[in-house]
């Protein structure tokens, strides 16, 4: 059967494109074509006073250490976000499998947290770790753990990450569930007739058959810590203790709507846009094709 | 019953077209960032001028913190509706006064409410920080606050320090903090909100040091920061050590620290008077003292400096709206109004009638220590080290001074460093922002 589907009339498939489009222009080629201008601009916060300066602010972020800085903090932290969210969904999602009696419930429960909005989850971790209130910070002080998120960069560092991973890993949980039950079950079966033990039987079949899912998910990961996780960091540290967890995304917001150096701030914006075209085309190149959608 | 109801419709809607002009009322937009008890206080002012009178309404809207609604307030006037009135913070005074032509001087608002504005009436060093160099008021200073000292009565007793002796100069507060943490009174013995606003800015002008050339950036927009003087970092060196120590416990880079005090985790507090509000109502056993200083410090203490937030008229509106805008704040500068602000939230009255009306109701001799921001300001002629402190981009220098201090306090700077790193970083960012 032919995918194609071909309209009688020549109007009709633009008429039903046409929200769509309009959604897309409105509420993105206006703003990044407002963003490509502003990039271009040296501007006073009321607008009273604009020059153009051409590739000036380019040239002045990407000679900036801090900005630097910033990019290294955001590796650190979409690596860390991405593996840990990783590493605690998959064996999650295995148990999940074998669970016999209430799975739904588990599932359910387990899928809860990704309904949280992100700046809701960075409140919800900062009760319990703010070293002024959290009650986990009382238990850890009581403890001997000098814990201090608001001066130690390292434990800062680990609260936006555990805050922002433990949201994550619902959709992994997800995705890894889907990719369970899309492994035949005829491939376990002969591989337990053979003697083969479950860590065994896991090491073997069950992840290398994961892999597109695995991959999948990395770049989706990455992509949520790249940009989703605005919320979780304003809320837990606003990007210090210094700028130990200022993430590029942090920063636009930072130079633009603290410190209203607009031309700086969307420079910084256009290079983000131009990062997320590259991962999206690569995941539609390498990844799209090679996932399997149980 | 269907058909009765009908006249009575009628006639109801006759009754309200006809009374409609009487309800043309203007309204006034007013934009801030007051939360939690100082919220309630906006609510009330709003609705007693409301009923004081028919032709204007004013409408408060809480925008979030003051960085928030600073840009909120930008964000209007760039899609051409701002509001009429706004609550810009102390440090975005610099902000608003590099906008000329997006807002109205309130000396011109209050002239064209028919209003003449006397300065003389208005405490002196409020309205000198919120008025060009040639002395013309730009805003309404509504919410002015001073860093004062807070303390925990039953932590001191217990320590076996005076509770109702305040430690007044630095060296004695350390050493209060000190034993009050030697003793298990609290794990900690001191903390501070703002340590910019606080520790360097009022820290300068209360030590009579120079925290920048041009008197601070008032006397002129392109100036050099030179807070790295051998007191400054003598004093946050010794803030560094007592945070090893952990007498010292760092809050946060606003206000966050204040819960500290109140949760009886820290003893001692440096914090705005404007705090207050909060630790009356948590209902803690607290005591008030003034700012310390350093003894050595030559003239100290000296004055501090305003802090808090003032009301910016933005422009672009027609006249009957700056009439109900100068309305506004004839009813708020009132006596009786300023008197009462000044009372229940610990910021201070803006006209010296309202001072000297507070004062003579006796209310001073009744809470002691509540005088003590008036008088840490208002105590000395102010020196070109005391004046104020303005920049245009002094939101980012802050901000440079709160990293620059973190990394300081969680060793792995010396104050040295810190306060040296923090006056090239801003000198730079200081050019760069006036374009240079």
């Amino acid at each position: 059967m032919s995918g194609r589907v071909v309209f009688p009339n020549k109007l009709l498939p633009y008429l039903l494109l046409a929200p769509q489009l309009a959604i897309t222009a409105v509420f993105f080629y206006w703003p990044a074509s407002q963003a490509l201008k502003q990039s271009m601009q040296r501007e006073d916060p009321f607008g009273l006073r604009t020059t153009f300066v051409g590739f000036a602010n380019f040239r002045r972020v990407l000679a900036d250490p801090n900005y630097l800085n910033s990019v290294q903090v955001t590796a650190v932290f979409s690596l860390a976000t991405a593996f840990l969210a990783l590493a605690l969904a998959l064996p999650l999602a295995v148990m999940a499998e074998k669970v016999v009696r209430g799975k739904g419930l588990y599932r359910t429960l387990l899928i809860w947290p990704y309904a949280v909005a992100p700046a809701i989850a960075g409140m919800l971790w900062l009760f319990l770790f703010n070293p002024a209130m959290g009650t986990f910070s009382y238990l850890l002080r009581a403890n001997g753990v000098a814990w201090d998120p608001l001066l130690k960069d390292g434990q800062a560092m680990g609260l936006v990450v555990a805050a922002a991973a433990w949201k994550q890993i619902s959709y992994n949980f997800l995705f890894f569930v889907a990719g369970l039950q899309a492994i035949p079950r005829s491939l376990i079966e002969a591989a337990a007739i053979d003697g083969a033990s479950g860590p065994k039987r896991f090491r073997t079949i069950v992840f290398p058959l994961l892999a597109p899912t695995t991959f999948f998910l990395l770049v989706v990961n990455t992509v949520y810590a790249f940009f989703d996780t605005f919320g979780v960091i304003h809320a837990v540290t606003q990007g210090g203790p210094g700028k130990a967890t200022e993430t590029l995304v942090y920063k636009v917001y930072n130079d633009g709507f603290v410190n209203l150096q607009l031309g700086s701030s969307a420079a910084q914006s256009v290079i983000l846009m131009g990062v997320v075209i590259l991962l999206t085309a690569i995941q539609f190149r390498y990844v799209e094709r090679r996932v399997h959608y149980g | 019953m269907k058909f009765r109801g009908i006249p009575a419709v009628i006639s109801a809607v006759a009754a309200l077209s006809a009374a409609s002009p009487a309800f043309a009322v203007t309204e006034i937009s007013w934009w801030h960032a007051m939360a939690g008890a100082n919220n309630d206080v906006v609510e009330t002012l709003a609705r007693e001028f409301n009923a004081s009178q028919s032709e204007y309404r004013v409408l408060p809207s809480y925008k979030g913190t003051y960085p928030e609604t600073l840009n909120a307030g930008i964000a209007a006037f760039r899609a051409k509706q701002p509001p009429h009135v706004m609550q810009v913070f102390d440090v975005g005074t610099g902000v608003m006064m590099g906008a000329t032509g997006a807002v109205k001087p309130v000396a011109e608002v209050l002239t064209l409410g028919g209003e003449t504005f006397d300065k003389s009436k208005y405490l002196s060093g409020i309205t000198a920080y919120y008025s060009t160099p040639e002395g013309v008021m730009l805003s309404f200073p509504y919410n002015s606050s001073s860093p004062i000292l807070y303390y925990n009565k039953d932590h001191f007793a217990k320590a076996g320090l005076d509770p109702e002796q305040p430690p007044q100069t630095w060296p004695e507060v350390f050493e209060a903090a000190r034993q009050i943490k030697a003793s298990g009174a609290a794990n900690c013995g001191l903390t501070s909100t703002w340590l910019t606003w606080i520790g360097l800015e009022n820290f300068s002008a209360w030590n009579n040091l120079q925290y920048g050339t041009e008197e601070n950036g008032l006397a002129s927009t392109d100036f050099q920061l030179t807070f790295n003087s051998p007191l400054h970092v003598q004093h946050f060196q010794n803030l560094a050590d007592l945070a090893k120590e952990e007498v010292f416990r760092y809050g946060g880079r606003t206000s966050e620290a204040k819960a500290l005090l109140i949760s009886g985790e820290c003893s001692i507090l440096t914090e705005s008077s404007g705090g207050l509000g909060d630790v009356v109502n948590s209902g803690m056993n607290y005591g008030l003292g003034s700012l310390p200083y350093y003894p050595e410090a030559e003239g100290a203490p000296q004055n501090t400096i305003p802090g808090g937030a003032s009301l910016w008229v933005f422009a672009g509106h027609s006249d009957a709206e700056y009439k109900g805008v100068a309305e506004f704040f004839k009813f708020l500068s009132s006596v009786e109004i300023q008197s009462r602000l000044h009372q229940v939230s610990g910021y201070l009255p803006v006209t010296l009638e309202a001072y000297e009306a507070t004062r003579a109701s006796g209310f001073y001799e009744k809470n002691p220590g509540r005088e003590t921001p008036i008088l840490q300001m208002m105590g000395k002629a102010p020196t070109p080290n005391s004046k104020g402190v303005r920049a245009v981009n002094l939101p980012q220098l802050r901000d440079i001074q709160n990293e620059e201090f973190e990394r300081m306090l969680a060793g792995q700077q010396t104050a040295q460093q810190a306060l040296d790193n923090a006056a090239t970083r801003g000198n730079a960012a200081l050019q760069e922002a006036l374009g240079k």
